[in-house]
């Protein structure tokens, strides 16, 4: 067996489609942003991508600001428009405890640099979060806040979150949500959830790296973090990256995601691995998740062990926690959800994509045992 | 075999796991995190942990072409050897906090869990030699002996050695440097660390001073006559002559050395240089490297200091200490220290130094 990669949420391979349609407008001479022939021709091509991308997220071309990646859009949303809400007085950003760290470090920043004040929601054992929370602190302070950040998936357990209730709960309080892991994979429609940004990536469909995107609301003007040409209505200045666009659109328009199947692939895996090792425990069984992602406990051992265990017999997997200067920590979307020190870092992080098939899935499981037997003697030693 | 380089992110550790790898085994590099909250970068020659070492390492490993992983030893060093270098210093003995890491870590934590995932070893960059021999696996000294590590490496038992690998032990620095910048190691001109890792500033005193405290105690003379005051005793080491502040001159004239460093009554203790002299040594919790020592008393040397220069001795153990008779008397001994017996350039074994005479 050749390498196992089940690390798709980290990043998926590019699609050929992808691949070619960035290839063949790298060749392309022009800058789209200017106003001769061939700046012209890149920026039609530039737009058809833009217009493609907007109709599969459900909103407005003209809504759809790219980004050189996920975090730089979160980063523009939750900073702008906690910016736009303290113009009117509001201090507060709302959070879920369980987001990326390219929500958490921003809300951070914003706390330590611009005093504002940082509200953290709880979430369920389940790893979903808490309305009742949201709801209560809406009826208290609704007029205090500003933003209010929600993922539309977790990027370590993939549980689904009730955007819709939240953009309901917080009525004209705007709410982003970061939609990287779900863009693709999930049924997703910016505008029929309401929300007031969204942000999207391509490298976890199939498309290049370093492309992403901020959906904001049409003619919702906030501050910009990057100044320059006046590229993406003011707010995201830089030369538009035409090649790593187009084929964006090129990985949305391929529709290669087969959902259930990769559910089912996951599923199985799942199911196999608790009947293996029958204390290990998936995270967020009970609630819907998206389809290639598991996040299983494995009691008494170390995710970083088990991780270099797994890689020595050519199996790719992530411990889903965030590395501090290379050191995992114990994972805080675990922690919010009821796990201490110790079994927050006794967790792996699998993700399928449409690249994987059963075959992999019985190869896996062939290691899988010993893994966790050695795993288990290196913590015990 | 199937071994873990302990990659710091230094010239030496580099070129051992290329060695490693060349010599046909199958490596694996682990940087170690020994801080937990390291430094973003390193200064001159102090610290090893910084976030830039990581980086180094790795970039060395992918040169390499071996896999590499950050395991992260925070609290097991925090625990085995920070807390332990303050409680030794408060104890007014003066601890080797580099011997005591090759003790507990990366030969005790990082060993265990390299054999317990199924590894058969640990590579370091160590300036050192073991060799095969009918007793079992020997521990030497390298050929540079401007360089040599078995000082620091002495406390390793047999089993312990039987699982090291040091394949720097036969070759001169100037080398090790010429060697990696052939092999496209970006470390080669890497300044060597020479301070303790985990005072990033370089200033001991003022690191347990801000640990410690500063308690101010008596100096006094050997007749325990009070002649001046300290701000603190762990930051006197025994034979110190220079600082010490001292008012009162001696009646002939002659310069006064810290004799003895007493915790419980916070005093110091000072004298002639003629009662510094030592020459009998014992020292508590011995290590064997190789073959036991028993109670016949053999020619050897000892060393107490990581580039000190061996000392005839006779040497023996009484059943509970390992006991050295110099030859030639020794100015300046702290307790704490690990003394190292070598047959010629073996190993023989080390203990912690708790009496002098």
């Amino acid at each position: 067996m050749n390498s196992v990669y089940l690390d798709h949420a980290a990043t998926t391979p590019i699609l050929a489609d992808a691949l070619s349609a960035f290839t063949s407008q790298a060749s392309k001479l022009g800058n789209p942003s200017s106003l001769h022939t061939q700046g012209r021709a890149t920026r039609k091509d530039l737009e058809d991508a833009r217009e493609s991308i907007a109709k599969a997220a459900g909103c407005l071309s003209s809504e759809i600001i790219f980004t050189a990646s996920g975090t730089e859009a979160n980063n523009i949303a939750l900073k702008g428009l906690f910016w736009l809400g303290r113009k009117n007085g509001r201090n507060v950003v709302v959070i879920s405890a369980i987001e990326h760290h390219a929500i958490l470090d921003p809300a951070k920043w914003l706390f330590e640099h611009e005093g504002a004040e940082v509200i953290e929601l709880p979430v369920t054992t389940s790893g979903v979060v808490d309305l009742n929370f949201l709801s209560d602190l809406i009826a208290k302070r609704g007029d205090e806040i500003a933003v209010i950040s929600v993922m539309h998936s977790n990027n370590e357990t993939g549980v689904l979150q009730p955007i819709a209730e939240v953009v309901k709960i917080a009525g004209e309080i705007p709410v982003h949500s970061d939609a990287v892991q779900s863009f693709g994979k999930v049924s997703l429609n910016y505008k029929e959830l309401g929300l007031f940004a969204m942000t999207l990536s391509a490298h976890k469909i199939g498309g290049p790296l370093g492309i992403g995107v901020l959906i904001l609301r049409r003619a919702v003007e906030i501050p910009a973090l990057l100044h320059g040409g006046g590229q993406e209505r003011e707010i995201r200045s830089g030369t538009l990256n035409a090649p790593a666009i187009v084929a964006f659109a090129a990985a949305v328009s391929a529709k290669s995601y087969d959902a259930s199947n990769i559910a089912k692939l996951r599923d199985d895996f799942a199911q196999k691995v608790i009947a293996q090792i029958p204390d290990a425990f998936v995270n967020g069984a009970d609630v819907d998740r998206l389809p290639g992602i598991v996040n299983i406990t494995f009691p008494r051992t170390e995710s970083d062990t088990l991780l270099l265990l797994l890689d020595s017999e050519k199996v790719s997997c992530s411990t889903g926690s965030a590395c501090s200067a290379g050191v995992h920590r114990p994972s805080h979307v675990l922690m919010a959800m009821g796990h201490d020190d110790i079994s927050a870092q006794s967790s792996l992080r699998f993700s399928f994509g449409p690249s994987n098939t059963a075959a992999e899935v019985d190869y896996v499981l062939s290691v899988l045992p010993g893994v966790i037997q050695r795993g288990r003697a290196a913590v015990a030693s | 075999m199937k071994l873990i380089a302990a990659m710091s992110g230094g010239v030496d550790s580099a070129v051992a796991a290329a060695r490693a790898v060349e010599a046909g085994h199958d490596v694996i590099g682990v940087h170690l995190a020994l801080a937990a909250n390291p430094q973003k970068y390193r200064s001159g020659a102090r610290g090893c942990c910084t976030i830039e070492d990581s980086h180094d390492a790795r970039r060395a490993a992918d040169v390499i072409g071996i896999p590499f992983y950050i395991w992260d030893m925070a609290q097991e060093f925090h625990d085995g050897v920070v807390e332990n270098f303050l409680s030794e210093y408060s104890a007014g003995r003066t601890p080797n906090p580099c011997l005591r890491c090759n003790e507990k870590i990366k030969f005790a934590a990082v060993l265990d869990r390299a054999r317990a995932m199924g590894f058969d070893g640990v590579v370091t960059g160590h300036y050192a030699n073991t060799r095969e021999s009918e007793s079992g696996k020997t521990l030497h000294r390298a050929v540079d002996h401007s360089k040599d590590q078995s000082y620091v490496l002495a406390v390793l038992t047999r089993e312990q050695i039987d699982g090291a690998i040091f394949p720097l032990g036969d070759t001169e620095k100037v080398d090790i440097r010429k060697e990696a910048e052939a092999r496209g190691l970006a470390v080669a001109q890497k300044p060597d660390s020479h301070d303790i890792c985990f005072v990033p500033s370089g200033d001991n005193a003022g690191w347990l001073h801000d640990r410690l405290g500063s308690e101010v105690g008596p100096i006094v003379d050997q007749d325990g006559k009070k002649i001046g005051e300290h701000k603190g005793a762990y930051t006197y080491t025994i034979g110190q002559r220079k600082g010490l502040g001292l008012t009162v001159p001696t009646a002939d004239g002659s310069p006064r050395f810290v004799l003895k460093i007493e915790p419980v009554t916070n005093t110091v203790v000072v004298g002639s240089r003629e009662e510094l002299a030592i020459s009998k040594i014992w020292g508590e919790r011995a290590i064997w490297c190789g073959p036991d020592v028993t109670d016949a008393k053999k020619r050897g040397f000892v060393q107490i200091r990581a580039h000190g220069s061996a000392l005839d001795c006779t040497y023996y153990f009484d059943g509970s200490n390992l006991i050295a008779e110099l030859d030639e008397p020794l100015l300046g001994l702290a307790t704490g220290q690990a003394m190292v017996i070598y047959d010629g350039d073996r190993v023989v074994g080390s203990a912690t130094i708790c009496q002098t005479e």
